[in-house]
């Protein structure tokens, strides 16, 4: 059986295969292939109790075992090496038996030595197949097979004096990084069925073993397809430098996984051949805080007019960011979510710093790898000290955006949807906090496209002002107290401003305001007047509503409204007299009826004061543009009639010129 | 296996046309443009009640006697034209079919692009790539 064929490594053996392979056809064997494949076996055989996973690192263990079966790790990695598509590699697999009979003995080991040699030269995986003669199979990194056709007896000896220099081989890999990194963003994805390119002897000599025994010792497992592009097409290999010596002995060293491929792709974190592309730990706290700004909740979309506008700042041109969209929006549906954004902002970073756009997306930016690397965006990190900072200062001014939008909401009237990104207070909040974040930009140790903010703070200032004398005139329920205006508040730098108006929100509802504007309605003074009392009116007005509102005493207030026009001006300066007296009491009133807020009374009274004079002058004008606009529309109505009258005489004119 | 790939926009203007370049482009643009006609009788002639019935595959929409033109319209009056050689053996209904579906669903990618205005030339790459791949196949 095939267990007696074990005991003769190093004859030439015809190996039953038919026995431990049940329906494996007989091997022919030829002397060169007799050798290799026998070394081949001996150093994964080389192991002791080859288990999934259970080889440490260990230097220097090549010595050929007498144990009849090869390490699964071993003989997976040597398997990877061949540099076959995982699904070839798993018919191998299946063909030569050693699934079914749950171990690669010699015979299994040969019958998938020769089938990745006819894998490799190009004919289907069949047992048919490795019935002719067959060049030998090629193992990139591995061993004295490594490049040679035709077995190269004195290079299996040669290779084998190469294993003590494998230590410092290490030293050779930065070297090489460069070589690969080169190499592969040239050709960043490949897909496992592209033909690869040739490379030349030089490079696929040296950099081959190095590449990948570099690879190997990473405690990262080891993607095959990359490195097709060194795969030599029929290179006559040579004395292949160091190398393939040092790969048995690096292949035993490094991390032993069990021969499964679907570990094998999810691993594939060891790109260091895609430096370009990979995303370091500090600009993926960035992303993820641009995101933040974006959306608030990490793990849902930013939908693609946000994106847009977003990515737009970053002034490359429409055309490359729809490349870059292309690459970075996987599923295609018009949003980004946490991963896709990242990749999009990696791609628009490194087009910013020179690097030309991949064909496609690399594998180290695709969504899942991200997902995978980093798990949950660290909102508290504090592994960088500049972005601690910043984000202390940038969660200011988003709480600050995130209340004021909440306010915003609450005043009906003021169309302020969050994702109105033309807006002006949109903008306002956005510029608040891009500027917050831009400023880290330019700090950033990774030099990013700086986003601009556009817009000046003071966006922020005129419609916090704007948004509550609305509110105020329409009569509404308090809104909720927009958050604390920028210091450069105009009216009233330290007031919070809601925080006055409240008491005098509901006074003023129940005050005095004129009925023609969107004005609260006045209770029986104010709609004891008519319209057009004019400019006093509204002044007179408010004079007494003042007093109202200061005064818990409101009975003022209607015994104000009703006198006449002169009474009420003789009333004025009085009112106005004692507005003066008012505000400071005001404040004090305004304090009792407004327990929450025990603090207003403790702003300046003049502030408030301002604040009232800025609201009469306000609804002032407000009066007297709505009296030209009743006026106006007075005089279009009758414009209108007179066009009707006339193309009434015209109609019947008419007849008469027609004919 | 298509000559040449077109898609017209609602308003028959072309957001896309390439043509295997072998040939006088000029003759492919002519016919895809001719063709246009058949397809607004198509549509027309389905009547207005059966807009959401319409089928999106029109069909073989006329013959030439070197090359057979294909029609397709999407729901948003977007017409995919495809002009196939006579010579090739026949491809069948199915494939034709199958095409313009991709066709469909790539055009579609291209519309989520957030950067993409609709009713721009298409300069997608990877609509570029499968259109390719549709014409190389040929070969």
């Amino acid at each position: 059986m095939c267990r007696a064929a074990e005991a003769q490594h190093s004859s030439p053996m015809e190996a039953s295969a038919g026995g431990g392979c049940g329906a494996g056809p007989p091997l022919l064997l030829s002397d060169g292939e007799q050798q290799c494949y026998s070394e081949l076996f001996a150093r994964c055989a080389g192991t002791v109790s080859g288990g999934p996973g259970s080889g440490p690192p260990e230097a220097a263990r090549v010595a050929p075992g007498t144990t009849t079966t090869a390490a699964a790790g071993p003989v997976a990695d040597l398997f990877r090496a061949s540099q076959l598509p995982s699904e070839t590699l798993h018919q191998i697999t299946e063909l030569c038996g050693a699934k079914r009979a749950g171990y690669f003995g010699p015979t299994q080991f040969y019958v998938a030595l020769k089938l990745i040699a006819a894998a490799q030269s190009g004919l289907p995986v069949r047992t048919e197949s490795i019935k002719c003669e067959l060049p030998l199979p090629r193992f990139v990194m591995s061993k004295s097979d490594g490049e040679r056709r035709i077995g190269n007896p004195a290079e299996l000896l040669g290779t084998k004096v190469q294993i003590p220099y494998l230590t410092t081989e290490k030293n050779s890999f930065k070297r090489m990084d460069d070589e690969d990194k080169q190499q592969e963003t040239q050709s960043p994805t490949m897909s496992p069925l592209a033909s690869p390119p040739s490379s030349p002897p030089h490079y696929q000599r040296v950099s081959l073993s190095h590449g990948y025994s570099k690879l190997r010792s990473s405690t990262e497992q080891m993607h095959p397809a990359p490195y097709e592009a060194r795969q030599p097409l029929g290179q006559s290999e040579g004395p292949s430098s160091g190398g393939p010596g040092s790969k048995p002995l690096r292949r035993q060293a490094s991390l032993i996984r069990s021969f499964s491929v679907e570990r094998e792709l999810q691993d594939n974190s060891s790109n260091y051949l895609d430096e370009p592309w990979r995303i370091t730990e500090e600009q993926r706290e960035y992303y993820v805080n641009q995101f933040r700004s974006l959306q608030p909740d990490p793990s849902s979309f930013i939908s693609g007019s946000v994106a847009k506008n977003f990515f737009t700042k970053s002034k490359l041109s429409i055309p490359e960011l729809s490349y870059i969209w292309e690459l970075s929006d996987a599923d295609c549906d018009g949003a980004l979510t946490l991963p896709e954004f990242c990749a999009a902002f990696h791609l628009i970073v490194a087009r910013k710093n020179g690097y030309p756009l991949p064909e496609g997306l690399p594998p180290t930016l695709q969504p899942e790898y991200l997902q995978a690397a980093f798990p949950k965006p660290k909102w508290e990190c504090a592994l960088f000290d500049s972005y601690s900072e910043s984000m202390s200062a940038n969660q200011q001014p988003r709480d600050l955006n995130r209340m004021e939008k909440t306010s915003v909401k609450d005043m009906a009237d003021f169309p302020a949807p969050t994702q109105d990104v033309t807006g002006d207070d949109k903008q306002a909040l956005k510029s608040t906090g891009n500027e917050a974040l831009s400023k880290d930009v330019s700090e950033d140790p990774v030099k990013l496209c700086s986003f601009p903010s556009d817009l000046p703070l003071f966006c922020y200032r005129s419609y916090s002002s704007t948004s509550i004398e609305e509110a105020m005139k329409r009569g509404e329920d308090p809104p909720t107290p927009p958050p604390r205006p920028q210091k450069t508040h105009s009216r009233a730098a330290s007031l919070d401003l809601n925080k006055v108006f409240q008491p005098s929100v509901p006074a003023v509802n129940s005050g005095l305001l004129p009925p023609p504007p969107a004005l609260p309605p006045r209770p029986y003074p104010s709609q004891s007047e008519p319209v057009s009392e004019g400019d006093l009116h509204p002044q007179l007005n408010r004079a007494p509503s003042q007093a109202a509102e200061s005064s818990p005493a409101k009975k003022d207030a209607p015994h104000a409204q009703p006198p006449s026009k002169p009474i009420r001006r003789k009333f004025r300066p009085e009112n106005q007299s004692t507005e003066n007296q008012e505000p400071s009491t005001g404040g004090t009133a305004s304090a009792a009826t407004v327990k929450p807020h025990p603090t207003v009374h403790k702003q300046s009274s003049k502030q408030k004061k301002a604040i009232q004079t800025a609201i009469r002058k306000n609804k002032e004008a407000n009066a007297v543009l709505a009296r030209l606009n009743s006026e106006l529309q007075q005089q279009l109505k009758e414009v209108h009639q007179e066009r009707i009258a006339l193309e009434n005489q015209l109609e019947q004119l008419r007849p008469v010129t027609v004919l | 296996m298509a000559v040449c790939i077109a898609v017209i926009a609602k308003e028959n203007y072309p957001l896309y046309i390439r043509s295997t370049p072998s040939e006088n482009e000029l003759k492919f643009h002519y016919m895809v443009h001719t063709s246009l006609d058949v397809v607004d009788e198509k549509i027309s002639a389905m009547g207005k009640a059966l807009v959401d019935q319409r089928e999106l595959y029109l069909g073989l929409l006329y013959p030439t006697e070197d090359y057979k033109v294909y029609g397709y319209v999407t729901n948003s009056k977007v017409k995919f034209v495809m002009v196939v050689d006579s010579s090739n053996t026949a491809l069948r209904d199915n494939e034709i079919r199958s095409m313009f579906r991709k066709l469909h669903n790539s055009y579609t990618d291209v519309m989520c692009n957030p950067f993409y205005n609709p009713g721009d030339r298409i300069q997608s790459r990877a609509f570029d790539n499968m259109v390719t791949s549709m014409m190389i196949q040929v070969c």
